[in-house]
């Protein structure tokens, strides 16, 4: 029985320790586990100026402009802090659209533009049809404009 | 009670309990499965908002990514008790998991990465959640082939077990990946208390779970069965089963 | 809905029906490797169970 109980403590020790210890080291490696960096990020220089790294946030609503060459196109990336201008030269994914989530791979070219040579599209964990979004859309675009409406009749009132 | 349960773990008691199991398993997967699939492509939305018809992808990517998790953890507790108690089944039980536990792995990567190329546009990219993922894969691997290795069995039931247990480490690495560190892959959609995702949607992930989920543990049950026939074939057991199908 | 509209996934048609398939592909390659195994170890153990049975008779002859 004891030497049962011995086994016991010896794998429950075991696995605590080796947790400890893959703990320890993934904080260690912390910077690296880092998939991509924000705008802000870049800003306070925290990215890497000598290699490539990933830039990831949303476009930019409204800021896509498309080359005449058509294959040049020049974004926005923002985290609704810091704006980082992005060009890239190539085929976009299906899912990059304005206010979506987006990682970049590349370059800074200098302090305000960043050379894209790869744009993924980021997902987020919401899931659903077409047209529970267009009503959900739609329902806060009437809540907008109940909003203004009343904050005019209280600006009347007053 | 201890004599109850230790009387089910005795191969001999076992092998024909398990053969009457199987049937009910895989039967009860295929219903499940039937089931499932009617509910992805007929019930569930025909498309997402974002993703369009892709999202489809996910009825079997969620639920084999999950499976391949959930069977590591019985997996190392199977090889727990093996340790511990020393009784023969757990590290068969162990054993008989490993394959279908690494068949579902792949299924994840695989499928992820025919999900990915649409909606991110690329298959692969080396963040911290697929790479936790291939790593849960090499550990089945590694652990089927230590296995496949050592030819005493007790000897490979040991260092076998060592490996699931270090390895389990890697599981709330997987889980928390998306949470800890920023990651391509997007954050899950189903918590404890939320989740953000249609009902249907929901149901269809939620039957071929459960469609799964009945699978392995009929084919484990099978393996388990084989691999007592394998190593009890020298018992008056076996050799009075055997005299009994011949009959037959 | 119908069993075409259903069935349609536009241009994503070659990756959903690829990952289904691989799917149910690999289910019945790890059934039918599964019988297969039982099958062959099932034979070998009853001709063990012959042959030390043999042996036992020759014993008491």
């Amino acid at each position: 029985m004891k030497r049962r109980y011995k086994k016991i403590a010896f794998i429950v020790g075991g696995v605590a320790g080796i947790g400890i210890a893959a703990a320890l080291v993934l904080n260690a490696f912390q910077s690296n586990m880092v998939f991509f960096f924000s705008p802000t990020q870049v800003m306070a220089n925290e990215a890497p100026v000598d290699r490539p790294f990933r830039l990831g946030g949303l476009v930019k609503e409204g800021s896509i402009e498309r080359q005449d060459d058509g294959l040049t196109v020049n974004f926005i990336v923002t985290d609704h802090a810091v704006d980082m201008p992005v060009v890239f030269v190539g085929i976009l994914p299906d899912l990059f659209r304005e206010g979506q989530g987006v990682v970049t791979q590349g370059r800074l070219e200098s302090s305000n533009l960043f050379r894209a040579e790869e744009v993924l599209a980021k997902h987020d964990e919401t899931y659903m049809p077409p047209e529970v979004a267009e009503a959900l859309e739609k329902g806060q675009q009437a809540k907008a404009e109940n909003d203004s409406k009343s904050t005019t009749t209280t600006l009347i009132a007053n | 009670m201890k004599i109850n349960i230790f009387k089910y773990a005795a191969p001999a008691t076992f092998y024909p309990l398990a053969g009457k199991m199987i049937p009910w398993f895989m039967w009860a997967a295929a219903l499940l499965g039937i089931a499932g699939l009617y509910y992805s492509f007929f019930e569930a939305p025909l498309a997402d908002y974002q993703q369009g018809q892709s999202y489809k992808i996910m009825f079997i990517h969620v639920p084999t990514a999950w499976m391949s998790m959930f069977i590591y953890v019985v997996m190392a507790m199977w090889a727990a008790s093996g340790l511990i108690w020393n009784t023969r089944l757990s590290a068969m039980m162990a054993k008989s998991l490993a394959p279908t536990g690494a068949l579902f792995a792949f299924l994840a990567l695989v499928t992820g990465a025919v999900w990915g190329k649409p909606t991110w546009g690329t298959w692969w990219v080396w963040d911290a959640r697929l790479t936790s993922e291939l790593i849960l894969f090499f550990l089945y691997i590694g652990f089927i082939a230590l296995g496949a290795a050592i030819e005493d069995p007790r000897r490979a039931a040991k260092a076998t077990g060592l490996l699931a247990l270090v390895g389990i480490v890697n599981v709330p690495i997987i889980y928390f990946s998306v949470i800890w560190w920023s990651t391509l892959h997007q954050p899950p959609s189903l918590k404890l208390n939320e989740s953000t995702m249609g009902v249907e949607m929901l149901i269809s992930i939620l039957l071929m779970t459960l469609c799964f989920w009945s699978y392995t543990i009929g084919v484990a049950l099978s393996r388990v069965r084989t691999e007592i026939l394998q190593r009890e074939s020298k018992t008056d057991w076996v050799a009075a089963l055997v005299q009994e199908g011949e009959k037959k | 809905m119908s069993i075409a509209e259903a069935l349609d996934m536009g241009r994503y048609s070659v990756y959903v029906w690829s990952c289904y398939g691989l799917t149910l592909f690999c289910i019945i390659v790890e059934l039918v490797w599964l019988k297969q195994h039982r099958k062959m170890v099932w034979q070998r153990v009853c001709r063990m169970v012959r042959m030390t049975k043999r042996q036992k008779d020759e014993a008491q002859v």
